[in-house]
Order: structure tokens, then sequence, then C-alpha cells
């Protein structure tokens, strides 16, 4: 789950992790009380979305006056921000964030992650602050410092030390990085956290450490023991299927193709989506409607996938396991029924008692068109549209 | 005759009172596995169907029936309790289908085990392991699709195994073991893992290794098989044309900073010698094309 920069800074404020005071603001009107009342000769206005790069798609700005920061709020409010992480059409912005100018000396990069090589969580520093950090990992890896914590007794002042000292860090300000570290590791733990970034993390020129953004994700898996975190869920950055595929069980992407998509099980639904494409269509969805793929399930599928207007043909692909194909079928058709499918649908089933799944799908009466493998399936999705 | 599980495989189930273990409790038993024992705390003294006996500890079904392996399928926020408490009574193979447990939960198990040499963890989040050849089905997986055989089977993903294995079985190729290594971010047993127990395994004469998006076990399976692999060896990559920054299904099935893309790992699994599948209909006739190539090259 991500939540918003303003959120994570309230969490990192919890936790004693520095970062400069802000006011949110939902209007024009707000935005200016809150530059009047942080009273800086220069406040920052920050478009609130998900999704990162605002910088440079022109979601941060400086405002030299509460009357700019009001007109920078009215410009921002309501707009289409697009981002290289947003997609094309851009994510619309309903929240600035006011914040104080800071004296900055230099900016940082920072991020906590798990590291998936050694199953520990490990901490990435660069002197490339402010800037695209997988830029950075690509053309120069030797610029990333790391530190892998182990679980066992968290992480150490002499790694706070090592990151603060290979980062060019002197005097008081290696031990106040040292202790916003321990402090971020400790937030990190107890909200079981699965990336945490800040870039910038800024040295101001007085030494202090600050962090100026906060890019905070939650690990969805967790949250049953974080109730409280469950409140910065914001729905509207989320995708409103994807939302509601949650409540079904379902896990559902979507994409921007025509073929909708429903598949048991994770890998065999991205290699459906890869063997449509492979035979020139295109993917409206990922789909995984669970390994045993029960009629309910099959019925909230068809559901979700048809919500999408651009679908204009469904493949089904199902290996039948434990569960038989000719149960599998009987699933689908009356799924088919409830929802009165009005576009092609291609259906492979594979696996236990297959023809007699495939000869009650042929005998449904309905318009459904059963394939032998996967590609021909993809291939008769394809040419449904035609 | 096979890797990780044979017939002398003693195994118990961790939440065989549960919905998911009571049903594939019976079925692992109605496919001949030697299923001596479960574990539900709370329910020690009872039986399951009239013959397989509960305890309230794994220490206690450890002593009392001798098994080594154990198969867990606790509910998500005690599963890697579970892990941990089966470490601690001596169980050297612990295969954990769980799917859904907290990242970090998963980061302290496995620095658990780090500290109990001779332990081994497969998943967790994945269908399990099987050996056709000695009646031992230890997981979620299909068990009338498998064939004794020669073939090893090494994937992330779990329909995605089946399809494969239900492929070289109708092409009459069996398997020796299949082995789901799980779709979870931090995971016991990796690719590399289970090929060096394949390469060593006299009964396995070849492999096919399924990977998907996320992360770089791929890369990592694939500089193995560059330097020590024997045997002819078949691969496929799922996810080729999912979106980058999106979880597609699997916890680990992500591409995040512009790493763990599909493109990558098959780069560096035909570099490494793997034969690739273009697409899931020819995982099969992939493999047959690797073995009539013949042994690694080096």
């Amino acid at each position: 789950m991500k939540i918003h920069e303003y959120q994570g800074k309230e969490i990192f404020r919890k936790y004693g992790v520095p970062t400069p005071k802000g006011i949110l603001a939902l209007s024009p009107n707000e935005a200016e009380a809150a530059a009047k009342e942080l009273g800086t000769s220069v406040v920052v206005v920050k478009a609130q979305i998900h999704a990162g790069g605002r910088g440079k798609g022109g979601g941060v700005k400086l405002a030299k006056s509460p009357a700019e920061a009001k007109e920078l709020a009215k410009q921002m409010l309501g707009m289409m921000l697009k981002t290289i992480q947003t997609g094309p059409e851009g994510t619309k912005v309903h929240k600035v964030y006011i914040e104080e100018g800071l004296a900055i000396g230099q900016e940082l990069y920072l991020g906590v992650t798990l590291d998936r090589v050694t199953s520990r969580v490990t901490f990435m520093a660069s002197r490339e602050g402010g800037v695209e950090i997988e830029e950075v990992a690509e053309k120069h890896p030797e610029k990333i410092l790391r530190e892998t914590v182990d679980p066992a007794v968290g992480f150490l002042d002499f790694q706070g030390r090592n990151l603060a000292f290979g980062l060019g860090l002197t005097g008081p300000t290696v031990n106040k990085f040292a202790q916003f570290c321990t402090a971020l590791y400790k937030m990190f733990i107890e909200t079981d956290a699965s990336l945490v970034e800040i870039n910038p993390l800024v040295i101001l020129k007085d030494g202090g450490v600050v962090a100026l953004d906060a890019k905070v994700t939650f690990d969805e898996n967790a949250l049953y023991r974080h109730k409280d975190l469950l409140n910065y869920r914001d729905l509207a950055e989320e995708d409103a299927r994807e939302t509601q595929a949650k409540e079904w069980d379902l896990a559902y992407i979507a994409l921007e193709g025509n073929i909708g998509c429903m598949v048991n099980g994770a890998g065999l639904a991205m290699a459906t989506m890869d063997t449509i494409k492979l035979v020139g269509g295109s993917p409206a969805n990922f789909l995984d409607v669970g390994g045993g793929a029960s009629k309910e399930k099959v019925t909230a599928a068809f559901k979700l996938i048809l919500a999408d207007p651009a679908v204009k043909a469904v493949l089904v692909n199902i290996f039948g396991g434990i569960m038989k194909c000719d149960v599998i079928a009987d699933g689908i058709i009356a799924a088919a029924k409830e929802v009165q499918l009005k576009v092609p649908l291609i259906v492979r089933l594979e696996g236990t008692n297959v023809e007699q799944g495939k000869e009650l799908l042929r005998n449904s009466g309905l318009a459904i068109t059963p394939a032998d493998n996967l590609r021909q399936a993809a291939e008769k999705a394809v040419a449904a549209l035609k | 005759m096979s890797i990780l599980v044979n017939e002398n495989t003693k195994v118990l189930c961790q939440g065989i009172t549960g919905s998911a273990g009571s049903f594939h409790s019976k079925q692992m038993l109605d496919y001949g596995t030697k299923l001596v024992g479960g574990v539900t705390p709370g329910k020690g003294g009872t039986d399951f169907e009239g013959k397989v006996p509960v305890f309230n500890t794994v220490a206690d079904a450890v002593k009392q029936t001798g098994a080594n392996t154990s198969v867990i399928f606790v509910p998500p926020p005690f599963a890697a309790d579970s892990i941990m408490e089966a470490a601690d009574a001596g169980v050297s193979l612990i295969i954990t289908i769980t799917e859904g447990i907290p990242v970090l939960d998963m980061v302290r198990a496995k620095r658990y085990l780090q500290g109990k040499p001779g332990v081994r963890l497969i998943g967790p989040n994945c269908p399990g392991v099987i050996t056709p050849g000695a009646k031992c089905k230890i997981g979620i997986m299909p068990g009338h699709i498998h064939k004794a055989g020669r073939i090893g089977v090494v994937s992330r993903s779990g329909t995605l195994t089946y399809e494969a294995v239900h492929q070289l079985t109708q092409l009459g190729l069996g398997q020796s073991t299949a082995v789901g290594i799980g779709g979870d971010p931090v995971n016991g047993t990796d690719f590399v893992d289970v090929l060096k127990l394949f390469n060593a395994d006299p009964d396995t004469d070849a492999v096919i290794m399924i990977g998907e998006i996320g992360g770089s076990a791929e890369e990592l399976g694939a500089e193995y098989v560059a330097r020590e692999f024997t045997k002819p060896i078949a691969g496929f990559i799922a996810g080729q044309s999912a979106p980058p920054g999106k979880r597609m299904g699997h916890a680990g099935a992500i591409i995040s900073g512009g790493k763990g893309t599909a493109t990558e790992k098959i780069k560096a699994m035909e570099a490494a010698g793997i034969l690739m599948a273009a697409s899931p209909a020819e995982l099969g006739t992939t493999l047959q094309a690797a073995v009539k190539r013949g042994p690694q090259k080096r």
C-alpha cells in the first residue's frame, strides 16, 4: 500500500525522523493560510499524488509569498499531473502540501528496502540526491553505498557512520545522520514497510539532517496488524477495479489492451498475457482467479473483466488440477449466463476430465469457442476481434 | 532416484485441522505419501481420518513419529512461527505452502534458520515437492498429472508447473522430482540450490526451469548453469508483457526500478545455454529439443 508524502512525514515525525514543518491544503485559500502560518520567506508547494517524479512534472514549486502559494495551489489542484511514473494520462491532484523553505547545503539519497538476494533489509545511500536513483544505479552502481541489516541485532551505529563517512559527511552531522538512520529503521520494522525512499535527504547549512521527501510503501500482507495505517489508504489514487478485485480476493491488474483474461494461478496468468502478445493481440488485464477457480470466483471475475469497456473478447485459461475440468466448465457456463456475456468467449481447459469439460462448453448453447491449447486460444481470441 | 523427498520421507502436516490442511492431507494420503502426523496446538491427542495422530507441538510430533519433513498450511500470521518451530524440533525439510506471509516475518525466520544447519526451507507460497516414483507428494499439486521418470522440474509458479508437468507426461516424459520454490520475495531454497541437487542426482537426465519477473533468482540460476551444470536444460520466463511497478499476483513478481524484467532474465538464461520456450504451450517440446541437443557444453 502506497501513501502520500505528507502521510509518510507524519509517520516519520512519530519515530523522531526529522522533517520540515508542513501543512496539508485542500484549497488555494488553505494553501495561502498555511504559507502564512509557516512564516518562512519561501515555502514549497507540493502536489500530493502517489507517483514519484513530481518535481520534473511541475508538481513541486517554490513560492516567495502566501499569495504566490495560493496561486500555485490553484494551478496544481485539479490538474492532471504527468510524471514518468503516472502513465500518459497523468494523475489528478486533490491535495497540496505546503512546506517551510530550508537553507539546504547538500542533497542526498537514502532508501531502505528488502534486498532479495540476502533476504535482509538494506540501506542504500548516494551523494546523487534529487535525481533518478534508478539512473544512478544503472550507470554508476559504485556511487550507491549499501548497508545490510542483520535482523537479529537491527541497524547498528557503525553502519550509520559507514554510510555518513561514505557520503563525505563531517563533524556532528555524522552522528546526526546515524541517528536518522536508526530512527528510520525502527519505523521501517514497526510499520512493516516494504520501501522507504527519501530523495532528497538534505543536509542543512547548519549541519542538520532532514527528510525533504518521503516515499513510503507498506507490505499489504502485514496490514492486518496495522489497523492504524489503513486510515492512510487513499482510494482516489488506486485503480477502482483493482480495489474491487481485492474485495473478491482476486488478483487483478488493469492493462491497456482489449482481450480480457481469466486464468488460475499468477504464473500462468502472466504466461497467458505473454502468449496473447506473442500472437499479435493485447491483453486488457492480468487476473488470477486462484488455484480452485470456483463458480463464485469465476462469476466475480467475469463481472470485473466486463466492467472494462475496452474488452472486446474474453479468454479463459484454466488448468484443472485438483478441481476437474467438467466442474470448472459448469462454473464457467453458469457464470457466463449470470452476467449475460455478450462478447466472444474463448475457453482453454486442460487437465483432468478435459474432454467432458469441452463437451459441456460445446453443448451449453452459449457462444463459447473452445481451444485445444494456449497458443490456439490466444489466436482465436485475436481472430474474434475482427 | 530423486531429490529432496523419497520413499523414506516421513511427513508431518502443520495446520492439519484447518480447511486447506485437512483437504490436502487427505489428497497426500490418497497419493501414497507417508503422512505420519499432524500438528495443531490445542488439538493434541486427537487423530485425522482415523489414522494420523495430531500433536500439540512439532517437538512432540517428531519425538513420537520420527518425522523428518513438515508441510505447513498454517495461516499467514502464524506461519513464520511454525517454520521456526519445525526447525527447532529438528525437522530437516520444511515445505511451506502458505501464501501471504508478511515479508519481515520471513526475514526473521530465514535469519533463524541460518543458526540451524541441515534445515532446508522450501517456499513459502509454493505448490510443494513431489517425487512420483516414490509416491511422495508433499503439497497442493494434483498428483495424477505426474508420472515417474527422469526429468527434473523447478519453478516459481504453481499452475505453470502443472502445465509443464502435464505437457511432459503427455509426451511420455516422466519426472524425477518437481519442486515449486514459491513466488515470494523471501524464500528458502532458490533455483541454484535445486539445480545443484538435480545436477548431482544420477536419476535426473534433464531439467526444466520456470521463472517469472521480479528479483534476480533466475539470473543467479543462469550463472550457476553456465559455471557447473552439465545436463540438458530448458527454461521459460513468465511476465514478458507485465507492466513495471505492479505486483502480478505473486508478492515477488514485480519489476521495480527497471530491474527484474523478463527480457533480462531470458537473455541471461539463453547466454547460459538454457533452451528457452517462446510460449507456455511449448514447455514440453522445448525440453525435448534440449534433450536432443545434448548435455551442456563448456
